[in-house]
């Protein structure tokens, strides 16, 4: 069946043959970008998690000292350096532990807070991972077929779409409209990724470029459709109606935390990735694509329908992702439903190893991240930009492994002769 | 030979890289040094009332953040001026993304804040919920008119009030017979700017029975030249090169950060012989943008700081009323800016006809609508 739909435009990837490789000719340079790419994502996984701790580590470290010399008291104690160091350092202290301190206990804990929510931030980091968790998974997953799924932001926004047209337009009966939405969010999700692994598969398209292109498509056709089909008719802003109740997750701990059962879907979404990529014959067959895709085709293996696959199943959990934020969290679409979730999902991939378990701890710290940084950014005044510079830092650290192995003196783990 | 070859690019990789960090750890410690203030001590401004330094004034912006030159920026600095005159303590979060609302909103309210200002119609859902969640905290939201609550206090403003006139000032100094405008995307708080702005044309039009065209906006079908992005300043270069090739040599960008790139465009353009002006839009351009003062012919300003300044005084004063506020023309919540540099180039014929629409409009003979207007 598979070597029926591949027989026209597939002769150019047909496993066997010198037909095919002649066919190839013209198309020569994408399979070796292709295999650079891989060989990069390779690299990048296989490095210990070590490097994933250290970078953390050396990122808050930079982070801390963008803190302190952007700090007005600590400029303020240089000026008399030479008369006082003592005050600068007590400056630079009192900056760090300030900024520090607010941003783990928005994140965990904070006793001084006059709302339960603004007291037990624990729950609000979670809040925040639920998304970056199935996003994150749909990265991944691509990542071990040696794909770059820079779509997440698309496929979250076509999943909330779908999600939202089943959510608000349709009156279901409670549960199963909630199940509904699930689905179509899925649906929605998978149909965007998958139009970039359709391409791959048959054109050599790169998925970069068109995931990329489709993020810039999904973000003009949702704001498109909110200002006509979609918009709520009692206003005159891009926005949609409300979800109906119906719809929307069951909060977990009721009304004054915003932690809902859209946390369990992820949770159960990394057990199944996690079965998928290690027990079953599809996950087999991903990894061996991903490790060599020209390979994999010797062996037999349908390497384009493994593209077209991974992409609809990252795709649908991207569109979960975008599920759990409209009937999480937002109540209703907008066009700006994917935030920055679609791109921190590279990084919370990228750091947590490109294994569903990893993702997860990832995604966690990442909540924790944007949990606590509001909390820094009100309570001690600290810009929330350098959140996102230590996110930032994080992922030229985990790219750069061979800067944080010499920065710590780690001998190199990897085995040159295998890539040589 | 090869590996060779990646080894040794690798290397250099490496070596840029750390030299690059090293270089930006230096420039770091430098400006560190530089900034540094000579004397010690310094202050955070007297608190001018003792009463009212517990009272927490908070902000919280939409994605443009408080530099965008525009609402954010005014309303910010609104709040700021009222920090050092009333001796209140402030507190600010930039949202990056519609899902920072909620979270920023929470955290205001764990903080304590007595009143927090919203900007943008994009935060009236999460302001409605943080309002109904924290009854005894105020809220005033900026440019939405659509929570009725006993705690918030909406802030709209009848920019075509004041658009109109910058209508019809770009009409009376057009010399090509055309003039342009183009928006951010296509919402009411863009589009109420150029319905004022086309109105204001075809009164010019009207009265003195000449023909100057309006490119860039139908105000009939409401729809015209939107760069479908707030962020992307480019966008709004490209477009004002497309109104300034079909002719327009007046041009009103309503798109926030995108009106630099519309300055830039016309600053090029006049390089090459032509001669076009800009109309601003929210604050004075003069001030805000100054590299543009040569070519700017006004501003259609929203004086969002001073109504920020005069809520918070209110809620200070224990006299906080939800009833929202409708900036005009009349009560000077929308105003049309001063001309500055390019004052000689407006005839005193049209600043006297100016004079009398503005009291045409405040006393109503003079219509202006707008299918955004606040009501």
């Amino acid at each position: 069946m598979s070597g029926d739909s591949t027989t026209t435009p597939g002769g150019a990837t047909a496993p066997d043959g010198t037909g095919g490789a002649l066919k190839e000719q013209p198309a020569k340079p994408a399979p070796k970008h292709e295999g650079e790419g891989t060989r990069v994502v390779r690299e990048i996984m296989s490095g210990n998690a070590m490097i994933s701790v250290l970078a953390v580590l050396v990122a808050l470290v930079i982070g801390g000292l963008l803190i302190v010399f952007t700090d007005p008291r600590v400029l303020t104690a240089m000026g008399y350096f030479f008369n006082d160091p003592g005050a600068t350092f007590s400056a630079m202290w009192a900056a760090v532990s300030e900024a520090y301190g607010a941003l783990w206990r928005g994140a965990t804990y904070d006793p001084g807070s006059r709302t339960w929510q603004g007291r037990l931030g624990i729950f609000e980091t979670l809040t925040f991972a639920t998304p970056l968790i199935l996003s994150g998974l749909a990265v991944t997953l691509a990542f071990r077929v040696g794909l770059f799924n820079i779509g997440a932001k698309g496929q979250i926004i076509l999943g909330a779409t779908f999600a939202g047209v089943v959510g608000f337009m349709i009156q279901l009966p409670p549960g199963i409209h909630l199940i509904a939405v699930i689905l179509a969010g899925a649906v929605g999700g998978a149909l965007w990724g998958g139009i970039a692994g359709f391409l791959k598969a048959k054109t050599g398209a790169h998925e970069v470029i068109v995931t990329i292109m489709l993020n810039y498509i999904a973000v003009s056709l949702v704001l498109y459709l909110l200002k006509n089909q979609l918009r709520d008719p009692s206003s005159s802003n891009p926005i949609s109606p409300r979800m109906h109740e119906s719809a929307m997750f069951p909060l977990l701990l009721g009304p004054n935390y915003r932690v809902h059962a859209g946390l369990i879907l992820a949770v159960l979404a990394v057990f199944v990735v996690s079965w998928l990529l290690n027990r079953s014959t599809l996950g087999f067959e991903y990894r061996a694509i991903g490790a060599n895709p020209r390979a994999a085709r010797t062996a037999g293996m349908n390497v384009s329908r493994g593209y077209i696959t991974v992409m609809l199943i990252s795709g649908a959990l991207a569109g979960l992702a975008g599920v759990t934020q409209l009937s999480g969290t937002e109540k209703m679409l907008d066009a700006d439903i994917a935030g920055s979730i679609g791109f921190d999902a590279i990084t919370v991939a990228l750091l947590g190893r490109s294994t569903p378990w990893g993702t997860f701890f990832a995604a966690l710290l990442f909540g924790a991240f944007k949990a606590g940084g509001t909390s820094m950014a009100i309570n001690a005044d600290v810009s929330i930009d350098i959140v996102a510079v230590v996110q930032s830092l994080i992922v030229l650290f985990i790219a750069a492994p061979p800067l944080v192995r010499s920065m710590f003196r780690i001998k190199e783990v990897r085995r040159e002769g295998v890539k040589a | 030979m090869k590996n060779l070859l990646l080894n040794t690019t690798k290397s250099v990789k490496r070596g840029a890289m750390v030299g690059t960090i090293v270089m930006s750890a230096a420039a770091l410690v430098l400006t560190g040094c530089g900034e540094a203030p000579p004397a010690p001590g310094g202050s955070d401004g007297a608190s001018a009332n003792p009463a009212a330094a517990d009272y927490l004034g908070c902000i919280v912006s939409d994605s443009g953040g408080f530099d965008d030159q525009s609402f954010n920026q005014s309303s910010y600095e609104g709040l700021t001026k009222a920090t050092k005159d009333l001796g209140i303590t402030m507190k600010e979060a930039q949202s990056s993304a519609t899902s920072d609302f909620a979270p920023n909103l929470a955290t205001m309210a764990s903080a304590g804040c007595n009143l927090t200002f919203t900007i943008g119609f994009l935060l009236a859902e999460a302001t409605k919920t943080a309002a109904a969640d924290n009854p005894d905290l105020h809220y005033a939201i900026i440019d939405d008119n659509s929570i009725k609550a006993d705690n918030v206090k909406p802030v709209v403003y009848d920019t075509a009030q004041a658009a109109f006139l910058a209508g019809y000032v770009a009409a009376s100094v057009s010399k090509t017979g055309k003039v342009g405008t183009f928006g951010g995307i296509n919402i009411p708080t863009v589009t109420i700017f150029m319905d004022g702005f086309a109105d204001g044309v075809k009164y010019y039009n009207e009265k003195q029975g000449k023909d100057v065209q309006l490119i860039g906006w139908d105000k009939a079908t409401q729809q015209g030249s939107f760069a479908n992005t707030f962020e992307i300043i480019q966008e709004g270069t490209k477009i004002t090169n497309n109104l300034i090739s079909e002719g327009a040599d007046v041009v009103m960008p309503v798109a926030g950060p995108l009106g630099k790139g519309a300055g830039d465009a016309i600053l090029a353009a006049n390089k090459d012989g032509k001669s076009v002006k800009l109309v601003w839009v929210d604050s004075d351009g003069f001030v805000t943008a100054p590299s543009y003062k040569d070519i700017l012919l006004t501003s259609v300003v929203k004086t969002m700081g001073e109504a920020v300044e005069t809520i918070v005084k209110e809620d200070l004063d224990g006299k906080f009323d939800p009833t929202p506020y409708i900036g005009t023309l009349d009560n000077g919540g929308v105003a049309l800016a001063p001309f500055h540099n390019l004052d000689g180039d407006v005839s005193a014929d049209t600043k006297t006809q100016l004079d009398e629409i503005k009291k045409g409009i405040i006393d109503g003979s003079i219509k202006v609508e707008s299918a955004a207007s606040p009501k």
